[in-house]
């Protein structure tokens, strides 16, 4: 990424007179010379990207327009959009949609709360700043299908301790509760990630801000809602975002947890149980060339409408 | 408006470093007082401690008649303006200006007629819809003073309010400032390590040092009477020349020449118990090219002779430094006004003398002169304390 900006940067300041876009300028010899190795510079990376992003993306997008089931080689045949319409029209690819917004929604806005308030005290701490910040990571820095195993086991009646506490029901076997403890695992796994860039902003609120406030009156609560969070804005949005994004193509937790029995698939989930375990490449690439757009539709959302810098922008998103 | 009492106020950090030991100081009601002092004297944290973004370690701290230790600073009704300004970037000046009334519930139409008048004051009428990063330095600067008059405190807490602007417009601004306490008649408690500004702003003055206040007056009486080295080295620009002097029979040897004691500073002396050896201090426009000096003061003042080392023509005057052969004097206190100035790290060996004269003055740099000073005006000090053995209450 950071190639094709130095090019872009390289681009700008080859064009000696950018009022003026519409007539060309004759460039230079030393400016086209410059130009070229703007270019030359970047095209490694951009080869790279091209190779192991570009044309997965669109071989993905040919298989979703063909018959491709790898059980029935010989049937493979264009059906162009057929796909689209078996998958749009199919109930279970609706309850995986449900289930993995309600998920995303739900454990992204306590990961948000809980992640707040855990930045505010690694911000705030005075004593064992270092002990407290190592604690609050630690499930970060867990391996999620270990930790995912450990969820399991706890919740598995017989021989957790959660199962037995809560009166040995097996609560992975019911939808909602399996759903719910799929949550509570996500939110337990990433709410240090989402400590770790809130308290990057909170870094960015200055401290006069913040006693000039309490001078003018404000009590802490006050100060917390109408200095730190707008100033902080940007931080926010970047860490809601990327865990938005993470939220979304929820994989490994389901996986262990419950395997996506009981209606609780997540697209990825039924993406994968489609294209790896039924080995049917055409509506699995469909499901994926999906997933991409809703993704895709939650960045644009996101960096558009609410103004997110975007990753590796420098003007610090919209003013 | 009230008066703020400061009694024996001590701020002491939990790693035991003392920041500022029992200081003392009654502002009365309207009064303009400056705290002043080089970087780390303790003038910011008496100040925070006042605002109450410090806790007071001991002493109490009354605004108004009230004790205010334990109030946290929403509850003490003032308001502070910060070096950085702390403008809220995220609102326009307007917001900015309005966001302690708006904390304050006060109803829309009177913050905007505060806003408003505010506004007109300081002269931000049209900029009332600008974000803070739209603004310039001096423009920052006042909507930080506007924020601050809107709620009409009962004091004000400026901290270093001017030191980021550029020299020009810190002049301008720093009349300004002293306009409009004398309008609006607020208590202000104004810190600063520019003794300039300490000079021209304020009712009184505040020095401090190390944590412990040196002195405390009328800017007018600290540059006269100083109570010690640091105070008499810190006030004045250029400031004070310091030289070694011992005391013999009934007048000063210096590297100056032998200097008359006058009877005024004969009498000083024999109240203060004064060591043999001190240090005598002489400002700048005590001195003046002997030629133009009548006869009769110059048999009763100090003389010397010596080469003009640089000579600066400011027009009105003429600055004559002079380069003298000898051991500098030495004093902790002179040691810490270097270190501030950071003219401790200036090669040089000897005593640097700077002198006013008249413009009328013939001295050529590079030329030696003769160069004539008032015995009447010296200051003399004890090395070992500090303290002005020549100081007076008058």
């Amino acid at each position: 990424m950071s190639h094709a900006t130095t090019a872009g940067t390289a681009k700008t300041e080859a064009s000696p007179t950018p009022v003026t876009p519409k007539k060309k300028p004759a460039l230079s010899e030393g400016k086209k010379a410059e130009r070229r190795l703007g270019w030359l510079l970047c095209a490694p990376a951009a080869l790279t990207m091209i190779a192991v992003t570009g044309w997965p993306i669109l071989y993905s997008v040919l298989l979703s327009m063909q018959r491709f089931d790898l059980k029935f080689p010989d049937r493979t045949e264009w059906v162009w959009f057929d796909n689209y319409v078996t998958v749009l029209s199919s109930p279970y690819w609706w309850n995986a949609v449900w289930v993995t917004v309600l998920l995303t929604v739900f454990t992204v806005a306590i990961e948000l709360v809980l992640g707040m308030s855990l930045a505010l005290i690694m911000h705030r701490a005075l004593v064992g700043r270092g002990i407290v910040r190592t604690t609050t990571l630690i499930p970060y820095g867990i391996v999620t299908v270990v930790a995912a195993f450990s969820w399991r086991f706890a919740w598995t009646p017989g021989t957790g301790y959660l199962a037995e506490a809560l009166g040995g029901d097996p609560v992975l076997t019911e939808k909602i509760p399996a759903l719910l403890v799929v949550g509570l695992a996500e939110i337990w796994k990433t709410t240090p990630f989402m400590a770790l860039l809130l308290m990057a902003g909170l870094a960015l609120v200055p401290d006069d801000l913040l006693k000039a406030a309490a001078m003018d009156g404000a009590s802490g609560w006050q100060r917390f809602i109408k200095i730190t969070v707008p100033i902080m804005k940007p931080a926010i949005l970047v860490a809601l975002l990327f865990r938005t994004l993470d939220a979304f193509r929820i994989f490994d937790n389901l996986f262990v947890l419950t395997a996506g029995s009981q209606g609780t698939s997540s697209v990825s989930m039924l993406t994968y149980n489609n294209l790896i375990k039924g080995l049917n490449l055409g509506i699995g690439s469909t499901m994926s060339v999906l997933i991409f757009i809703m993704v895709a539709i939650i960045a644009f959302v996101f960096i558009k409408l609410f103004g997110t810098a975007a990753p590796g922008s420098d003007d610090g998103g919209k003013r | 408006m009230a008066e703020i009492v400061l009694d024996k106020v001590t701020k002491r950090y939990p790693d035991g470093a003392l920041a500022v030991q029992e200081v003392n100081l009654e502002i009365a009601d309207g009064e303009f007082i400056i705290l002043v002092g080089p970087s780390g004297c303790g003038k910011s944290t008496t100040l925070n401690m006042i605002a109450g973004l410090e806790d007071i370690t001991d002493g109490e701290l009354r605004i108004g008649g009230q004790r205010v230790n334990e109030k946290a600073p929403k509850d003490r009704d003032i308001a502070m303006v910060f070096q950085s300004y702390a403008l809220y970037p995220h609102m326009t000046v307007k917001e900015n200006m309005a966001f302690p009334l708006r904390l304050a519930k006060v109803d829309n139409a009177t913050v905007e007629k505060k806003v408003k008048e505010a506004a007109e004051i300081l002269d931000l009428a049209q900029h009332l819809d600008r974000k803070p990063s739209n603004l310039s330095g001096g423009q920052r600067q006042r909507v930080a003073m506007g924020r601050a008059i809107v709620r009409n405190p009962k004091a004000f807490l400026m901290d270093e309010p001017l030191s980021n602007l550029d020299a020009k417009l810190r002049v301008q601004m720093r009349t300004s400032v002293s306009r409009l306490q004398k309008q609006l008649g607020t208590t202000t408690v104004y810190v600063t390590h520019d003794q300039t500004e300490a000079m021209t702003l304020g009712d009184r003055v505040v020095v401090m040092r190390g944590g412990v206040v040196q002195q405390i007056g009328a800017p007018q009486f600290l540059y006269d009477q100083p109570a010690n080295l640091f105070v008499a080295g810190f006030i004045g620009s250029p400031s004070m020349n310091f030289v070694p002097a011992s005391l013999e029979n009934g007048s000063l040897r210096t590297v100056l020449g032998d200097v008359p004691l006058t009877d005024r500073v004969r009498q000083l002396l024999e109240g203060a118990d004064a060591p043999r050896e001190v240090i005598m201090g002489i400002r700048p426009e005590h001195f003046e090219d002997a030629a133009l000096v009548d006869a009769a003061a110059l048999s009763s003042g100090g003389k010397f002779t010596h080469q003009v080392d640089v000579l600066e023509s400011m027009g009105s005057d003429k600055y004559a430094y002079f380069n003298l052969t000898g051991e500098q004097a030495a004093s902790a206190e002179l040691q810490e006004l270097a270190a501030d100035a950071g003219s401790d790290d200036v090669p040089g060996d000897g005593i640097s003398l700077v002198t006013r004269l008249s413009s009328a003055s013939g001295a050529v740099e590079g030329a030696s002169s003769e160069i004539w000073f008032d015995a009447d005006k010296v200051q003399l000090f004890d090395p070992a304390s500090g303290r002005n053995l020549t100081y007076t209450e008058r």
